[in-house]
């Protein structure tokens, strides 16, 4: 593995599902910290916002601990490579729709917006159409575990990294410099999921 | 994966409960055969007033890279957060859904619809089924698809559908039960209980309309795996993940 000893921070804003992530990192060699504190996060040097939860309770929640002020500056200016996996993708966006008008972290201009798929939510394995990608290099197969009624739809449509169709179209990853997210859960994903976690960590940004 | 307390049990029509084994050992075994996903309840913690069993869900959810929903003795929101806490993708409600409708929604704003899966325990009286809680013991008086319609309304993510009447029989699911209730709801509708052959998983989905089929006897007794079923299942035309 190309990541032993790389450290990385899980954002916890009780939205549950950190237990998972962690175990997944920590299966890669990471050294892991799971953490809600401004002195971790500013000195993590990956980050990652998991996620199980509404849109308008996970942003809350990120104010309520007033973490949105060193997120904003570790991951905007001093580029720490950042995975938003689920609600962590869409609370990337400007606004999100979820039980009412919110506003995002506003990192990818965009909206968050639900699926007009007949059946929801999108629970279940999809196969996804990557395009070339640091996150997809290798991988060893395409299929992913989702579970979601809602999903980023960025303005600028050349950050999306994949799609997936669940009766529409939609955008299942994205990457803008530093910024990589994905809307399937990477930790739930068997050895696809894996693949996909360890090429995160093996991500570093060229100026710091 | 059906649990009382201290093993893997299996029932058949919500009796006597066989004891299998480890809870760990069977998530090692059902992670390494790539299941879709594990569905682990905890079948006596209501009626024994216990909550969940967290350090056993805690070392099973070491064993799995796949989603995993958790079930049994759920009754309030710090129940849910505890268990997400430690690595559930879902949790399972029967009981205090049943009990309080307003909780389903209170939870799905909490945690998001996605994450709350109500579970019906149904069985048929004359030409209808009825929903049942306390393991089958007490008819609540309400029809199973009048009930889904109620879950889903109130904001549930997914129905986990079970048939008293086929639950360890391995004779096939109850086909009308499940259709019935799966082309009332538009949510996904996991049907569970009677499953003994790979046709029958082939009729839930094909004539029951079920998004997703749930299995325990097959696993834990035959020489199914996970791969094997999806097989015949693509075969017949069904989309299945396989590996």
């Amino acid at each position: 593995m190309t990541t032993s000893l790389k450290k990385v921070v899980i954002v916890d804003y009780k939205m549950g599902n950190v237990a998972s992530v962690k175990k997944a990192f920590e299966k890669l060699g990471a050294r892991v910290k799971i953490s809600s504190t401004k002195n971790d996060i500013g000195s993590a040097q990956y980050i990652v916002l998991p996620g199980v939860g509404a849109f308008g309770e996970g942003i809350s929640n990120l104010k309520k601990l007033g973490l949105i002020d060193i997120l904003s500056k570790s991951v905007l200016k001093k580029r720490v490579p950042f995975l938003g996996i689920c609600i962590g993708m869409q609370l990337l966006a400007d606004t999100g729709y979820e039980f009412g008008k919110h506003d995002g972290l506003g990192w990818i201009k965009g909206e968050t917006i639900k699926l007009k798929s007949t059946n929801l939510p999108h629970i279940g394995w999809n196969n996804i159409k990557t395009k070339s990608n640091k996150l997809f290099s290798d991988l060893p197969d395409n299929n992913f575990y989702f579970v979601h009624s809602y999903f980023l739809k960025p303005a600028d449509k050349s950050i999306v990294t994949s799609t997936c169709n669940y009766d529409q179209v939609f955008s299942s990853s994205i990457q803008k410099d530093n910024i990589f997210a994905t809307q399937f859960h990477p930790e739930k994903s068997q050895l696809a999921g894996l693949k996909v976690l360890d090429n995160f960590l093996s991500y570093t940004h060229a100026k710091n | 994966m059906l649990y009382n307390g201290m093993h893997i049990v299996k029932t058949i029509k919500f009796g006597e409960m066989r004891t299998l084994g480890n809870p760990v050992q069977f998530a090692k075994v059902y992670d390494s055969r790539n299941v879709d996903e594990l569905v682990f309840i905890d079948l006596a913690a209501t009626e024994e007033n216990r909550k969940s069993d967290l350090e056993t869900v805690r070392k099973l959810m070491l064993e799995c890279f796949m989603p995993v929903t958790i079930g049994g003795g759920i009754k309030n929101i710090q129940d849910i957060t505890n268990l997400l806490k430690i690595g559930a993708d879902k949790v399972c409600i029967n009981t205090a859904a049943i009990e309080n409708p307003g909780f389903i929604t209170e939870a799905a704003k909490k945690f998001g619809s996605q994450c709350i899966v109500i579970s019906i325990d149904a069985k048929k009286i004359g030409k209808d089924h009825y929903v049942f809680k306390n393991r089958g013991r007490t008819n609540i008086g309400k029809v199973a698809l009048d009930w889904a319609k109620e879950i889903e309304q109130l904001g549930a993510g997914e129905i986990f559908l079970t048939s008293i009447d086929q639950d360890g029989t391995m004779g096939g699911y109850d086909l009308k039960l499940v259709k019935e209730v799966a082309s009332a709801v538009k949510i996904p509708v996991i049907a569970c209980g009677g499953a003994g052959k790979v046709q029958d998983i082939i009729d839930v989905v094909k004539i029951g309309k079920a998004h997703a089929a749930s299995l325990a006897s097959m696993f834990h007794y035959s020489g199914h795996t996970a791969n094997s079923i999806k097989e015949r299942m693509d075969k017949a035309g069904i989309a299945v993940r396989i590996l």
